[in-house]
């Protein structure tokens, strides 16, 4: 009973000191935001990701006005005609209002309500393009955001899946020790000995072709956590080794608790505070794997989009030069990991018990 | 020392041994094989197509194609490529050189900045320029390298630099003189170079000055500045080598992240290294080429953490191996 006053109050001082450092807590702010428009993609995207306007292929971002001859006044766009290969000319004569809640195309909002309204976009057949569009006349910023649900939320299942076998392996080889133990830690030393990158690439040219885009994202997230379960399950069950002949332990086994509980009810608790921060601090190099698989055509494959495959158009240095917009995708994986840097080092100071509170 | 050199030698056979045979039957997996792509060809004739199959032994059990791979492997010779038509041994060696040139000048720019910003950074704690560099090495930490390499090209057609934007020489390399083709290896080194250097340098940079922090607040240098010693030589004395030696470990975890690193830079920057081989390899389903770069890169990998490990023993004579 005392002992768990003392926990909570170990965790509100935690969650305060958490809370004072500013910089983690931005961090997280701006990542749910970045979660929420993934979640509401179709609603705020004016477009669906595959909806394309072939006559406006790398169309540059569309410039909103907001004053005309008369002074301040409703944003609009002016519409544009192509002048050649990849080149548009505005045209001042006809003007487009912005409208806001417009009805557009249709989508399943969270795959269950029917919907078609969208967030913005313009009356008339001028699309707007806030980001720009790419060679198949696609609007980047639609795609950005459908984008984001791919590489927002595969890093977030892969490191689900990662955790939970490294808890698995690493709680088994610990407590059982001996030859099992033997056999998983030399596993796990095979799937680090190999450089990951070279192991993705292995793993990934598997997969075959033909396949779903949703079964795909299965399998790359399943490549990501295969390869990153080994770190994590030998620090675990060095935590085990540790805990595992504990008084408390001891006295479990003693009244006759099953194996499968003790591990899971006494050891693995014990090892929680390590398994967040080192889930949040591995986050990112699963969305920068998975972006790096995709850049290079082996990972989320076209029409579907994820900021990798969006990049990998930019891969060529011509077309960078001529339409930087395709960096764009770039900056988002760069702002997404930057925050989850930075919260997951406030998370260390906050949660790691060799720091000492000046509460 | 020399048992336990001995020792980890021994470990390394049976874990290459798993490696192998890992790699081995990941490629099997793969659907399709080389020839497959022949036979969509209407060019070539089934008789060639035959002949081939019995020539790299793809018509015989897996088993029997593992133990005949191992088997020329042990003699040193890792198969023939499909896509060159020649021993993967001859593609493979200048390739392995040129991932090592790139590592090594990575390693360079990344130890030679980060040990000495990361102690100003512990010695001037919280000062203007301590969070400067921990801006840029969260900078540094967070932008992907494929993503970092695509930028510095960027502004380099840009504004138009006189820097080279891809490959590893020149067009006319071939006639110049071998001092003029040093430069102009280097001219083309330098933007892969950077671009993996500084991401190591982010990481490094802060785990020295945490190092050097935790060193700094010990007991021992608390006596050594009660002495009077002077400051420089508490820091680089005292300080300097305990707090070098879990810096030491890294370098063993760096070599990983280097080398996949390398895959993806050298694949944007057009540097003809092992990982960009790998690419090409396992997207043409060539498979003794992809299955020899994922020997290689694994026992790169394996031997940089055992070189690792010694060094940490030179460094540190509480370490003792037996």
């Amino acid at each position: 009973m005392q002992n768990s006053i003392l926990k909570n109050e170990l965790l509100i001082k935690r969650i305060k000191s958490f809370r004072r450092n500013k910089i983690a807590v931005t961090a997280g702010i701006i990542l749910i935001i970045l979660y929420l428009l993934a979640i509401f993609a179709p609603f705020v995207a004016p477009y669906s990701s595959n909806q394309n306007f072939k006559q406006y292929f790398f169309h540059p971002p569309t410039k909103i006005h907001f004053s005309d001859e008369n002074g301040l006044s409703w944003p609009y766009i002016y519409q544009t005609k192509s002048i050649g290969w990849a080149e548009y000319k505005s045209n001042q004569q006809r003007k487009q209002p912005l409208k806001f809640l417009v009805t557009g195309s249709e989508y399943k909002f969270l795959g269950i309500f029917k919907s078609n309204l969208h967030l913005f976009g313009v009356q008339g057949n001028m699309p707007i393009f806030l980001l720009g569009s790419d060679n198949y006349g696609r609007d980047i910023f639609s795609r950005l955001l459908f984008g984001s649900r791919v590489s927002l939320f595969i890093a977030f299942v892969a490191i689900l899946i990662s955790t939970t076998i490294a808890l698995l392996m690493g709680g088994i080889a610990g407590y059982y020790g001996g030859l099992v133990d033997n056999i998983i830690m030399r596993l796990a030393e095979i799937v680090m000995s190999i450089p990951s990158f070279y192991l993705l690439l292995a793993l990934a040219a598997v997969l075959p072709l033909d396949i779903s885009s949703a079964f795909r994202f299965f399998l790359i997230v399943t490549i990501l956590a295969f390869q990153g379960w080994a770190g994590m399950a030998r620090v675990i069950r060095g935590m085990v080794l540790a805990v595992k002949n504990e008084d408390y332990v001891l006295a479990a086994r003693a009244i006759g608790a099953a194996d499968k509980k003790i591990i899971i009810k006494h050891i693995l608790p014990s090892t929680s505070t390590f398994v967040i921060i080192r889930a949040t601090v591995a986050i990112p190099s699963y969305i920068i794997m998975e972006s790096g698989l995709s850049f290079l055509g082996l990972g989320i494959q076209e029409p579907a989009a994820s900021w990798g495959n969006m990049l990998s158009s930019a891969q060529n240095i011509t077309k960078i030069t001529d339409f930087p917009w395709l960096l764009i995708p770039g900056f988002l994986i760069f702002i997404t990991v930057l925050n989850y840097n930075l919260l997951g080092d406030g998370l260390r100071d906050a949660l790691d018990p060799k720091n000492t509170y000046s509460v | 020392m020399k048992t336990y050199l001995i020792r980890r030698v021994l470990v390394l056979i049976p874990l290459l041994l798993a490696i192998s045979l890992l790699s081995f039957f990941i490629m099997q997996l793969s659907p399709g094989n080389y020839l497959d792509q022949l036979r969509l060809n209407p060019d070539i004739s089934s008789d060639l197509i035959n002949r081939l199959e019995s020539e790299y032994g793809l018509n015989q059990n897996i088993f029997h194609q593992y133990l005949h791979w191992l088997w020329q492997l042990l003699h040193g010779n890792l198969g023939e490529s499909f896509s060159y038509r020649i021993p993967v041994t001859e593609v493979i060696g200048s390739r392995i050189a040129n991932t090592f040139i790139l590592s090594l000048a990575a390693m360079i720019i990344a130890w030679g900045l980060a040990i000495p910003l990361g102690i100003y950074s512990a010695t001037h704690r919280y000062s203007i320029t301590d969070n400067f560099l921990s801006s840029f090495a969260f900078i540094g930490l967070s932008i992907p390298n494929f993503f970092f390499a695509l930028i510095l090209l960027f502004l380099i057609v840009k504004y138009s630099l006189p820097l080279p934007v891809s490959g590893m020489t020149d067009i006319m390399h071939d006639f110049m003189s071998p001092t003029e083709q040093l430069l102009d290896i280097l001219r083309h080194l330098l933007v892969p170079a950077v671009v993996l250097g500084t991401a190591s340098t982010a990481s490094l940079m802060r785990q020295m000055r945490g190092q050097m922090l935790d060193v700094i607040n010990s007991d021992y240098i608390r006596t050594a500045r009660a002495k009077g010693l002077k400051e420089r030589t508490i820091i680089y004395h005292h300080a300097l080598r305990n707090a070098l030696n879990p810096m030491i470990t890294l370098f063993g975890y760096q070599l990983s992240s280097l080398l996949s690193g390398a895959a993806l830079t050298e694949t944007v920057t057009g540097w003809p290294g092992l990982g960009k081989m790998m690419l090409t390899a396992v997207r043409g389903k060539d498979i003794y080429l992809a299955m020899a770069g994922m020997m290689m890169g694994s026992f790169m990998l394996v031997i940089g953490n055992l070189i690792s490990d010694l060094l940490l023993a030179l460094n540190d004579p509480r370490i003792k191996y037996d």
